[in-house]
């Protein structure tokens, strides 16, 4: 007990903040936000599994939030029948040709050695291939976005319920990670670091400018919840019935009972948004718990160590035998997966998926901040990074506007000087994840949870 | 005639843009490249420093212009460019000595280093944003065009038109004085060798009675100038938005990388290879084969090898390829 006091008194005030959050402004709110920061907390777990466990940058996590979210679409919407019909078959034969010149490109890398002439005929194939892929596709590219584009105008998905993409999510970044593994990993830190923002940012750009997968930038809205929807709720008995005896107090206030009908109308509407958020929080919460304790149980097993010992030492570990590459690609898929599922988490919460809204800043970089304020190495650390930045990120407009308005109290309040900083309240927060930022690392290097190795 | 007409055509479209877009890239590349040379680590506030400065400049621009002050056919902004350049000069020396100066002594791994530019990167932006506003901002003034495409087709009598606008020349000649003199300090002056040995190799470096106070303190004098100066060209020639600038931190790393990191004249290089790969591959070149070929043959396609949607995807492409047949870029890096 008191060797975790530190984290159990970090997460008692974080959960504090959020219930006088609930009090002071809305429980939509304080709920939106605790859903929010558990999403981000599944992110950050993936990002500290390969930085905490292994060391390893990677700052493409905007890609493999968006290949979430890009599963979420693909495996809830249902299938458009007409699209599939005109540009379905030219489509699947693209894939085949793909997969054709993958396996070519394999079978001529197993099967000579390295020389000139082989590298031309890899160049060569995949020239040819990419003339065919074009010919192909674009015939078909153009027959499906034509089809009802002001709805559809794409392929669709599957049309399995949406829970089904977390896994799907997880399967698709770590399909990429492996991929990008295989290619960058020999990198050194910050190459590897620049290589895996780039790419994040060719992810964005093919899910962005591909209509006929998902749409592109003209997004897909609607996607179906796995949780009831406030308007159903509001119509259920059960529901009503709750609603009535949680306010048993305040309806017995009220003896009119048009009033009294009225009132109970107005707490069932706004208690079904809370429900909802409930219903999601719920989900969420399940999420990390099982994802800590196998990220926990990793830790500290024989591959935690191994990997703890590739971390501090490469060469070391690669002399007492153990596979350093293999190890670094393994971990790199394990935690692109993870960010994986938080990608489709957070569609699924949307319930929509607007690729031009997936920006370095917020999906990449802001991780990294919570990965570090909250300590790296630790998941406890990494989680609570994850709740307490999002917190911060969230409520930095208005502790920014309470302080502008103390420290320019002074000031009337048509001041120029005083207006135009309360127009530019909105980037108050980056200011403040930067100064955050620089003083955790600079007097707390290792997080608010340091990492703790148990000595055996 | 015909022929012509496809040269002025590639002339008008491809070369001269390129060009200038290199130019602001070299510019971006050639700091993020001696950054990485002299301090070791990766400067992710690159592109955020090239917006302060702009800001800088654009707010002193409009300090002369409200004085009425203005440089007739030119941009008020190039009188403005030194008064940026001192704000950020003093900005990034502020800066290092608040935050980077800290994890230099204690000897901290380049990768601790680079996060720590990560939050830099939020603070100058925030700085920015909080100051001038995110929206899209221009501030150029003066003559807009040297050539005009209707003046060039009377004057030559060809069906293409070619424009030259003043701050496409502006850029590269600025481009190209900033550059030699960079080179010339680099390599002809006392500072500038002390510089390129720190670079080689620290302890040697060290050994030998250089300061390394004096070294870094010029590096970071030189990355704002460059950030200044590169910044403004950019935002004279397009428009100042800060997200747009965050973005250019792409394009720029790819330049620096692919030049050879750590290598200056590399990463000059490096600038123009990446502006001409971007617009060579997204340009659509179905106009200049229909001038070229005879008419049974005049392809009915745009003829383009991607949609300019992937400009970006495009230089990081060929990032990727480099990094993966030679790591070291295309010309060697690590060497000032």
């Amino acid at each position: 007990m008191r060797k975790n006091l530190d984290v159990i008194s970090a997460y008692s005030i974080m959960l504090a903040l959020i219930i006088l959050v609930g009090f002071l402004q809305s429980w939509s709110m304080a709920l939106s936000i605790l859903c929010l920061c558990l999403i981000s907390a599944v992110m950050t777990m993936g990002a500290n599994i390969q930085w905490g466990y292994a060391g390893l940058i990677n700052f493409g996590i905007m890609g493999y939030t968006a290949l979430g979210g890009l599963a979420a679409v693909l495996v809830s919407v249902p299938p458009v029948q007409e699209a599939w019909q005109v540009g379905g078959f030219n489509m699947i034969l693209c894939a085949f040709l793909i997969a054709l010149m993958v396996f070519s490109i394999r079978f001529i890398i197993k099967r000579y050695n390295k020389s000139n002439k082989r590298n031309y005929g890899i160049a060569a194939i995949i020239i040819v291939g990419l003339i065919l892929l074009r010919l192909i596709s674009a015939p078909a590219i153009e027959s499906i976005e034509a089809v009802n584009p002001a709805t559809a105008g794409f392929l669709g998905g599957m049309g399995f319920p949406i829970l089904f993409s977390w896994i799907v999510g997880a399967f698709f970044a770590g399909a990429l990670a492996y991929i990008i593994g295989k290619i960058a990993l020999g990198l050194r830190a910050d190459y590897l670091a620049i290589a895996t923002l780039l790419i994040s940012e060719i992810v964005i750009a093919v899910i962005k400018h591909e209509d006929w997968l998902a749409r592109g930038v003209k997004n897909v809205i609607g996607l179906k919840r796995p949780v009831p929807y406030e308007v159903d709720l509001q119509t259920k008995e059960w529901f009503i019935n709750l609603v009535e005896k949680f306010n048993q107090g305040a309806l017995n206030l009220i003896t009119d009972t048009l009033e009294r009908q009225e009132l109970l109308k107005q707490l069932v509407i706004e208690s079904s948004t809370v429900f909802v958020k409930l219903c999601f929080a719920g989900l969420f919460t399940v999420v990390v718990i099982i994802l800590l304790i196998i990220t926990q149980k990793a830790l500290y097993s024989p591959w935690g160590r191994m990997m703890r010992a590739i971390r501090d030492n490469e060469e070391a570990a690669n002399a007492m035998g153990k596979n350093v590459v293999k190890q670094h690609l393994l971990i790199f898929v394990l935690g692109s997966a993870i960010v994986g599922i938080a990608g489709a988490m957070m569609v699924t919460y949307d319930g929509l998926f607007t690729p031009g809204s997936y920006r370095p800043m917020r999906y990449t970089f802001l991780i990294w901040v919570m990965v570090i304020v909250g300590g790296s190495g630790n998941n406890f650390g990494a989680i609570l990074g994850g709740f307490a930045v999002w917190f911060l990120w969230i409520e930095a407009a208005p502790i920014a506007l309470f302080l502008i308005n103390f420290f320019t109290s002074g000031l009337e309040e048509t001041n120029a000087f005083r207006v135009h900083l309360i127009n530019s309240i909105p980037y108050f927060r980056f200011l403040m994840m930067g100064v955050g930022l620089l003083l955790i690392m600079r007097y707390r290097p290792r997080g608010i949870l340091p990492e703790k190795i148990k000595h055996i | 005639m015909d022929f012509i007409n496809a040269i002025v055509l590639l002339l008008n479209y491809l070369f001269v843009p390129a060009l200038s877009y290199g130019s602001q890239l070299a510019l971006g590349a050639i700091f993020v490249s001696l950054i990485y040379g002299i301090l070791r680590f990766a400067y992710f506030t690159a592109g955020d420093l090239m917006s302060f400065g702009t800001m800088f400049t654009i707010l002193f621009t409009w300090y002369f212009q409200s004085f009425g002050i203005n440089l007739g056919f030119l941009p008020t902004a190039l009188l403005a460019i030194p008064f940026g350049i001192i704000v950020t000069v003093l900005y990034v020396l502020v800066k290092d000595k608040l935050v980077f100066s800290y994890y230099r002594t204690k000897k901290s791994p380049p990768v601790m280093l680079a996060m720590v530019s990560i939050g830099t990167m939020f603070v100058t932006q925030a700085i920015v944003r909080i100051i001038i506003g995110p929206s899209d901002r221009r501030f150029f003034d003066g003559e807009k065009f040297i050539l005009k495409a209707n003046e060039f087709k009377e004057m030559t009598g060809l069906n293409e038109g070619l424009t030259i606008k003043s701050t496409q020349v502006i850029t590269l000649l600025v481009t190209i004085i900033v550059v030699s003199i960079l080179f010339w300090f680099l390599n002809k002056t006392k500072t500038g060798k002390s510089m390129r040995a720190y670079s080689d190799n620290e302890d040697l470096a060290l050994l030998s009675g250089i300061d390394p106070k004096k070294v870094v303190m010029i590096t970071w004098v030189i990355a704002a100038i460059l950030a200044t100066i590169g910044g403004a060209l950019y935002g004279l020639d397009k428009s100042f938005k800060p997200f747009t600038y965050f973005n250019n931190m792409l394009p720029i790393f790819a330049a620096a990388i692919v030049g050879g990191i750590g290598n200056p004249f590399g990463a000059f290089l490096g600038g123009y290879v990446i502006a001409f790969s971007e617009i060579l591959i997204t340009y659509a070149y179905k106009k200049f084969f229909v001038y070229l070929l005879p008419e049974s043959l005049e392809p009915n396609s745009l003829l383009q090898l991607l949609s300019t949607d992937y400009k970006f995807a495009v230089s990081f492409s060929i990032l990727v390829i480099v990094l993966l047949f030679r790591p070291s870029g295309i010309f060697k890096g690590k060497i000032l």
